[in-house]
């Protein structure tokens, strides 16, 4: 913006105030020495430029960099299995269950608190489908058990304690002795339960818990203290639990879903009980964390993002050459002929370049229709038989069609752009010294030219790898790339995290080659529409 | 490959002619899908293919139907309206930001210039689908996702990388001693800007602003994901209209979206000779 209106008069003026010859280090007409004022003058200039710039850094880091930070986040964050069950992770970790055994009873009874709870909260079939990417029948498994894990026969805990002392009825008298530092100390598991039950009450179904009966699992929590030898001080009901009826929970369990008793179910949830996760990226190449820990790899028919990402990349380097074929003529065309016939010519470069994505997908949809125009044409000249019509859509044919035509013109415009600055007479000199028309284009012309199919390639490139909306259309299913996958995960299965891993990947891949174009081509030389 | 000179041999010949039939070719691969779809919009039946009464070029095979479906349609007009109440206000957001940026950025001395220009045009190199993941998952997290507002700003993010790289390649040849001139005359530094600076940048912003309007009108890919059904753009109608079942209106579309692009291009076009003329860089 202005320059001069804030920039102090550092200018050679300054340097000799009064035009004496000073000793020491020469200074502004203000007296402070030159050095400090230019760098002064230098700072406020940076914090000038700084200021014009922070607006739209910050919206960029909020709107976009932020996002992209949390996809991130996302494939590797698993808090899911310690979110829902906090209770049974703690104890399994506590209890170090021998390899291929199921864990005993304290697990259980962990569980069927965290299930209860879970349930309430309509988190269970959460976990539930998350669990089943890693092995089918989870999903069911939480599903049932859900539903049966309201009526467990855990009652019988309910109906003894109220018996053996009345006051264990009233919701009031709870809320007093859980106000009591010694009873909570002295019943760990019960007071837990108990503030997990009023947080539920109160938050999610809005009740009062005063009007609400204790719940059967603050019973059963407080049975297991009470075994567990805790002694209440005075103020709590003494009830004499020897004396109990009691019921196993992990054959309750049992009786629910046989799958409980799987020792690779548990294996499953230790596997995915810490925070954070490679599992989301072993998943997205075809691993998996086998029973013993150690990632390895998939069973054959399990394996397709590695043959995707192969595809993809496959297929992106078959439409990038396809664009250098067919744009290097063109480009060649337009760099030598007279600017202004070029000038015309360049339009019909520009006005596929301007045209809708989507005005460009419906009309490859439309023409490489079997009963389209251009098989209508092909049968029209006798090239195919009626009944025999090309299949030129849905499969990999009319994704490398289609997304040849709508990414040639990013590399027409790079190739155009570097072949303009081959002078003329370096040709013209090669055929003075006797050159033919091939070599002298051959050996003079094509190596000079080169930077604009490496400029024009990794662009297209990168475009094509990341591609969503006409492989979706045209591709078929075996015309798809990554990122519909991707998109998929998002909207249709719901596994984010694999989403975001596969994201992640594709991202790498994208800056890698962000970061050669930039080292070859330099992003300040981006231009736009020629 | 200019003018084919006198003395050029057979051989030489017969390479002249055969390169412009490729050459020609190859456009034809590049305009011809385009046009195409202009007469078929004007099919008078439900058909994706020229009828034999539209290859007689009789009258009664051509007809407006599909424009009228169009423009009276609420599954057409509903999303060309979104549209047009997203594109400009996401472009406003882009073109305000980034022209300012622009010139922070073209200053002489900017700290971690290389760094600062890198993320500022990211929304132009990641992926559409790794973006708009992203996006649905943050604006998820802070209520944006599903609203008006979540859709703009994402394609603002979106816009933002043209209207820098079209301004910056402007200020390149802009004679800073002009600023300094209208200083010196008692300017102040938004009187500089406005009456000196903007009206020799204004090609570079209108086409930075017509690259993040398009940008905006033809996305697809984010707004499936970020926005809901209330902020069903055209391309998203499109697409769901190619994915599902394909209606011939969908040309007619398309054949008014190509009508756009002319327009913008020829806009383009003069202002990028107007642009040239202004700084004496070439004769046009």
């Amino acid at each position: 913006m202005t320059h001069s209106a804030t920039t102090p008069p550092e200018q050679p003026m300054a340097a000799l105030p009064g035009g004496e010859v000073t000793e020491g280090p020469m200074l502004a007409a203000d007296g402070t020495p030159l050095k400090a004022s230019l760098k002064r003058a230098l700072r406020r200039e940076k914090l000038r430029a700084l200021l014009l710039i922070s607006p739209l850094l910050i919206f960029i880091l909020v709107a976009f960099v932020g996002p992209i930070a949390d996809m991130l986040f996302r494939s590797v964050e698993n808090q899911i299995v310690s979110e829902t069950l906090p209770r049974t992770v703690a104890a399994l970790r506590a209890e170090d269950t021998p390899e291929g055994e199921v864990p005993d009873e304290e697990v259980f009874a962990q569980l069927y608190t965290d299930l209860v709870i879970a349930e309430e909260y309509k988190i269970h079939t959460r976990l539930g489908s998350r669990l089943n990417y890693e092995m089918t029948g989870v999903s069911s498994l939480f599903r049932s058990t859900g539903r049966d894990v309201g009526r467990f026969d855990t009652d019988i805990y309910t109906d003894q304690f109220v018996e053996a002392a009345p006051a264990l009825e009233d919701p009031a008298n709870w809320v007093a002795w859980m106000e009591e530092e010694a009873v909570r100390e002295a019943l760990p598991l019960t007071a837990d339960a108990w503030d997990e039950w009023v947080t539920l009450t109160v938050e999610e179904n809005e009740d009062d818990p005063l009007e609400e009966d204790v719940p059967d699992f603050v019973f059963t929590t407080l049975y297991r203290d009470l075994t567990a030898g805790a002694t209440p001080p005075d103020a709590f009901p003494d009830v004499d639990v020897s004396g109990f009826e009691t019921v196993s929970i992990k054959a309750l369990f049992e009786d629910s879903d046989e799958d409980w008793m799987d020792p690779q179910l548990w294996q499953l949830i230790e596997t995915y009980s810490p925070e954070y996760t490679d599992g989301y990226f072993l998943n997205a190449v075809d691993m998996m964390n086998g029973p013993d820990g150690e990632a390895q790899f998939r069973p054959d028919d399990q394996r397709i993002y590695l043959k995707l990402f192969w595809r993809t990349m496959w297929m992106s380097m078959v439409i990038t050459f396809s664009c250098i074929l067919l744009g290097y003529p063109i480009a060649y065309l337009l760099s030598t002929l007279p600017l202004r016939s070029a000038n015309v010519l360049m339009i019909l470069v520009l006005l596929p370049f301007w045209t809708s994505l989507l005005v460009r997908t419906s009309a490859w949809k439309v023409l490489l229709q079997q009963q389209g125009v251009i098989n209508d044409t092909l049968v029209w000249l006798g090239l195919v038989d009626n009944f025999n019509r090309l299949q030129l859509i849905n499969n990999i044919t009319g994704t490398v069609i289609a997304m040849t035509h709508i990414l040639l013109p990013f590399m027409i415009l790079p190739l155009y752009s570097v072949m303009k600055t081959i002078p003329p007479s370096y040709v013209r000199a090669a055929k003075s010294m006797g050159a033919n028309d091939w070599t002298a284009f051959w050996r003079v012309w094509f190596p000079l030219s080169v930077p604009g199919i490496g400029a024009g390639s990794i662009l297209v490139f990168i475009l094509s790898i990341g591609y969503y909306i006409t492989p979706e259309i045209v591709g078929g299913t075996e015309g798809v790339f990554i990122s519909n996958r991707i998109a998929y995960h998002i909207s249709s299965s719901l596994n984010w995290g694999l989403a975001a891993a596969l994201g992640s990947i594709l991202l790498a891949l994208v800056l890698v080659l962000y970061w050669l174009y930039d080292r070859i081509v330099g992003i300040d030389n981006v231009k736009l529409g020629g | 490959m200019a003018a084919l000179p006198p003395y050029a041999s057979t051989g030489q010949k017969i390479w002249h002619y055969a390169y412009r039939i490729i050459c020609g070719l190859i456009f034809f691969f590049l305009i011809a899908p385009i046009i195409i779809i202009i007469p078929l919009s004007f099919n008078a039946e439900n058909f994706f293919t020229f009828t034999p009464k539209m290859l007689a070029l009789d009258p009664e095979g051509y007809s407006l139907k599909h424009y009228r479906d169009f423009f009276t349609n609420p599954d057409w007009q509903v999303p060309l309206w979104n549209s047009l109440k997203i594109a400009p206000v996401a472009t406003f957001i882009s073109v305000a930001l980034g022209t300012l940026a622009a010139i922070g950025l073209s200053q002489p001395h900017v700290p971690f210039r290389r760094a600062i220009m890198a993320t500022l045009i990211s929304p132009m190199i990641v992926p559409l689908i790794i973006s708009a993941a992203g996006m649905y998952f943050f604006y998820s997290r802070i209520g944006l996702q599903g609203t008006y507002w979540g859709v703009v700003l994402a394609h603002a993010a979106l816009g933002i990388p043209f209207v820098i790289i079209t301004v910056t390649a402007t200020l390149v040849g802009f004679d800073r001693s002009l600023t300094r001139a209208a200083a010196n005359l008692g300017a102040g530094p938004v009187r500089t800007f406005f009456k000196v600076q903007m009206p020799l940048i204004l090609p570079g912003v209108v086409s930075g602003g017509l690259f993040a309007f398009i940008t905006s009108f033809d996305e697809v890919v984010v707004v499936l994901f970020v926005g809901s059904a209330g902020q069903k753009t055209l391309p998203w109608q499109m697409f769901t209209g190619l994915r599902e079942q394909i209606s011939p209106t969908i040309l007619a579309a398309a054949t008014v979206l190509i009508s756009i692009s002319v327009v913008l291009l020829v806009t383009l076009e003069v202002l990028r000779r107007r642009s040239e003329r202004l700084r004496g860089m070439s004769p046009g």
